[in-house]
């Protein structure tokens, strides 16, 4: 089985986010990352690897993004990624995305694949989802963990108040959350070393068009500071809640 | 970079540099940032939740940690790939070293396994000991300690009283005496022993397995910071070392422990960039959080202040250390082009640089000291409490002054090495000291004016490079051989080299990055700066040896070294505050 991991080159998480006179993004300074859920979904993938090395034939990731973003496919192929491809497009919204990742995984017949629920920059979670519809293979989403028993795919997804446990056939869709494996990988030294000699094969976009345009972007407002009360004062607290907050 | 002459070490006293031909920060390649990305993960993941645990000498806990670096190829980055490492280049070793430098005890414990512990089999070891020791060192399998200092012999170390007897049959010698503050002591498996072999003079180096019948280890030593660090005694009774075990030839120990802890002191240099911008980082978090009379303190003009000089200082640091490393790398690639071994090439290499080495190690450890004091006193009552990590660093930032040679013994190597190579003719310095002293009055001052900016930082440098000139001519003609006696004005002269390395290193830098980028914006800030604290530091230092030197024209000296230190005055309030806005929006180190 072949396991292919999409994912996505997002600002590091502790980036403050600024945006330019033209309300583009500000990308002055941005340490570049692999998307959270994605790096988890590349972990557990070497993890199956790993621990069934005879049916597990190999992991790839895909990117759709500019060449800008070799850094981040090249920081996965160091974790422990086999190969990887990059549709070489400025990934324009959802849609396009899914409609990219539909060319690759058509071509190349990957069995399982792996979407992390959603990107930490634009939080859309509708890759996975559209995905798996232009594919026609079964998706299943909160994904918490994926374990293959006796050649079978056995997937835990989250539900209101608990968890269940689900087989699908491949090849398949998983989205991905947290959960999915502890800790992401580090990469190591070896893993470095080798990932200058791995191929990032490079295709070109499928002919599609974006369905959404970001029309302009919104700071959220300022939080307000922090009220501390005396807490030899609590008629204080009943007060505010009672007269100024009206919530009791 | 090639194709220029390489510089000799102290040479920039008497060279002008391009700025094409250094090496700045700007300039790590994607593979470098993602080792040390790694590095970066690796203490995130596995050191950072672990610090207090470490703190209380769980010995066991180190070992693991040091295994799981091991693990992830870390301990094998300075080894060749033929044994097992990953043959880095001498700047991404000290980009590693700086980013493990941030984690406290473990840097310690770790960069002791790494360099001392494994660096003098890696470079002065046959084919046989490289093969049982080096390659189970660089994956962490076997943990490695240094074992110079004694009782009676710390910063005289050859004058150790360990002694090695060879066997009748010629198979083992017989090793006794007694070792301490060993750094890894309670774990290492195999020891790097410098003792003398029968009566000599000089020592010799020995491998020596812990497990060795007669080895014993002390328990670990109370320290005032780095307590994660295991430090301990170790004594030798009658331990039978193998003759095999001989490290280099007999009598090459003394040059064998200086060449290493050129590398250590370099690679401290390197450990404290990294300690210091983990506590910038720490105090501005800090200071954008803690909120006093209504406003983040961050917004205070004193703490700004504080945030800017620390920032400064470990730029100007950062800027030298890389400058060198890279230096280092053309060297190394320099004597391997000339058929030399790697393992030779690379030790040679950061040997002959023992001028630099020692400004960095002093610069960087007082750098250090600067850094962590004012990051307590940015963090205010909660800087004194063990619950904050500065606490920590405060504490264990002080043995970066005592360890790898003191910065006393630092300070005289700078002059005195820089002395000694250009009396073996690798540099005019006594020739340009001499054109200076015979014409003091016509000495060619730069007086600033409508110059440009990096041009007037050129002509202070220049300025101070000339003050530098004029004291060792002053300092050797007044004193001659009697000069290393007279250990005040050497501390001053040093000084004055230290400043014009680091100041000069951070305006290439500058300059550079103004020609990358187009605008070196904020970083002019903090050459300007530098320069200017600099240029009154050199004053100041000059002075103090002017007036005590026994010199006839004392009062000509005077006048030459005051004309050499005028400079122009610059808005360092407005300068320091753009710097600490900068750090303050960012959160975190980032220049």
């Amino acid at each position: 089985m072949k396991i292919l991991v999409c994912i996505s080159n997002v600002p590091d998480t502790t980036t403050k986010i600024k945006f330019t006179g033209d309300n583009e993004l500000d990308t002055t300074g941005i340490q570049w990352v692999i998307n959270p859920w994605d790096e988890l979904s590349l972990t557990r993938a070497l993890e199956l690897k790993d621990s069934n090395p005879g049916l597990i034939e190999s992991v790839t990731v895909a990117h759709a993004g500019p060449a800008s973003s070799e850094p981040t496919i090249r920081k996965a192929l160091a974790i422990g990624a086999d190969s990887a491809i990059r549709v070489n497009a400025e990934p324009l919204d959802a849609f396009f995305v899914a409609a990219q990742l539909e060319k690759v995984i058509t071509e190349e017949n990957f069995d399982i694949v792996l979407c992390g629920i959603e990107s930490s920059d634009f939080n859309g979670s509708t890759v996975g989802g559209m995905l798996a519809e232009f594919l026609g293979y079964p998706s299943v989403s909160a994904v918490s963990g994926i374990n293959i028993e006796n050649e079978d795919i056995v997937i835990k997804r989250e539900i209101d108040g608990g968890s269940e446990l689900v087989s699908v056939p491949v090849p398949f869709v998983a989205i991905v959350q947290k959960g999915i494996a502890i800790e992401p990988r580090i990469a190591a030294m070896r893993g470095i070393m080798m990932a200058r000699k791995k191929p990032i094969k490079v295709v070109e976009p499928a002919d599609v068009n974006a369905l959404t345009e970001v029309s302009s972007y919104e700071m959220p407002p300022e939080k307000e500071a922090c009220k501390f009360i005396d807490p030899d004062n609590p008629e204080e607290l009943i007060d505010i809640l009672q007269n100024k907050e009206k919530l009791i | 970079m090639e194709n220029t002459e390489l510089l000799k070490s102290g040479e920039f006293l008497v060279r002008e540099v391009d700025p094409a031909d250094v090496f700045i920060p700007e300039e790590y390649d994607e593979e470098q940032i993602m080792i040390a990305q790694t590095c970066k993960d690796f203490l995130e993941a596995e050191v950072y939740p672990k610090l207090e645990d470490l703190d209380k000498g769980d010995r066991e806990l180190m070992k693991e940690l040091l295994k799981k670096s091991g693990d992830l190829g870390l301990m094998g980055i300075s080894v060749s790939e033929e044994y097992g490492g990953f043959g880095q280049s001498f700047v991404t070793q000290m980009l590693a070293a700086e980013t493990i430098g941030a984690a406290y005890s473990f840097s310690v414990a770790f960069m002791a396994h790494c360099g001392i512990g494994t660096l003098p089999i890696m470079y002065y070891g046959n084919e046989d000991q490289r093969q049982r020791y080096v390659t189970k060192q660089a994956t962490g399998e076997l943990l490695g300690a240094y074992c110079l200092t004694e009782p009676g012999a710390g910063s005289d170390a050859n004058s150790g009283k360990t002694n090695a007897v060879p066997s009748e049959d010629g198979s083992h010698y017989i090793l006794n005496g007694q070792k301490m503050w060993i750094t890894n002591g309670g774990f290492a498996d195999t020891q790097t022993v410098f003792a003398k072999i029968e009566n000599d003079r000089v020592l010799s180096a020995f491998i020596v397995d812990t497990d060795s019948e007669g080895v014993v280890v002390g328990p670990d030593e109370h320290k005032m910071g780095i307590k994660g660090s295991s430090t301990t005694q170790i004594y030798y009774n009658d331990v039978k070392v193998p003759a095999e075990n001989l490290l280099g030839q007999r009598g090459q120990g003394f040059r064998i422990a200086l060449s290493i802890l050129h590398m250590g002191r370099i690679k401290l240099g390197a450990n404290v960039l990294g300690a210091s911008k983990k506590a910038i980082t720490d105090s501005v978090r800090y200071a954008n959080e803690r909120k006093q009379f209504g406003t983040q303190i961050a917004n205070f003009g004193a703490i700004k202040h504080k945030l800017a000089e620390m920032v400064i200082r470990t730029f100007a640091a950062e800027s030298s250390i890389y400058r060198v490393s890279k230096d280092i790398d053309c060297l190394i690639e320099k004597y391997v082009a000339e058929g030399c071994d790697k393992g030779k090439a690379s030790i040679d290499a950061i040997a002959h640089y023992a001028v630099e080495a020692a400004i960095l190690k002093v610069y960087g450890s007082e750098m250090l000291d600067y850094v962590v004091d004012e990051a307590v006193q940015v963090h205010g009552g909660m800087g004194y409490s063990s619950e904050m990590d500065i606490e920590r660093g405060y504490r264990d930032s002080r043995i970066n002054r005592i360890f790898e040679g003191t910065n006393e013994i630092n300070r005289i190597l700078v002059v005195d090495t820089a002395m000694k190579r250009a009396k073996k003719g690798e540099y005019g310095l006594f020739e340009e000291a001499e054109k200076l002293a015979g014409n003091i009055a016509g000495i060619d001052v730069y007086k600033g004016g409508d110059d440009d900016f990096f041009t007037e930082k050129s002509g202070y440098i220049k300025n101070m490079k000339r003050t530098a000139l004029l004291l060792l001519n002053a300092a050797s003609t007044a004193y001659g051989r009697k000069l290393v006696h007279e250990q005040e004005i050497l501390n001053n002269i040093s000084d004055i080299i230290m400043e014009i390395y680091v100041a000069e290193s951070t305006a290439l830098r500058v300059k550079k990055i103004e020609s990358l980028k187009g605008d070196a914006g904020i970083f002019r800030d903090i050459l300007d700066v530098y320069v200017y604290n600099a240029v009154q530091d050199v004053r100041r230092s000059a002075l103090d040896a002017v007036y005590s030197l026994d010199a006839d024209n004392k009062d000509e000296l005077v006048k030459a070294v005051s004309d050499l230190s005028e400079a122009a005055g610059v808005n360092v309030k407005a300068c320091r505050r753009r710097i600490a806005d900068k750090l303050i929006e960012d959160n975190e180190y980032k220049f």
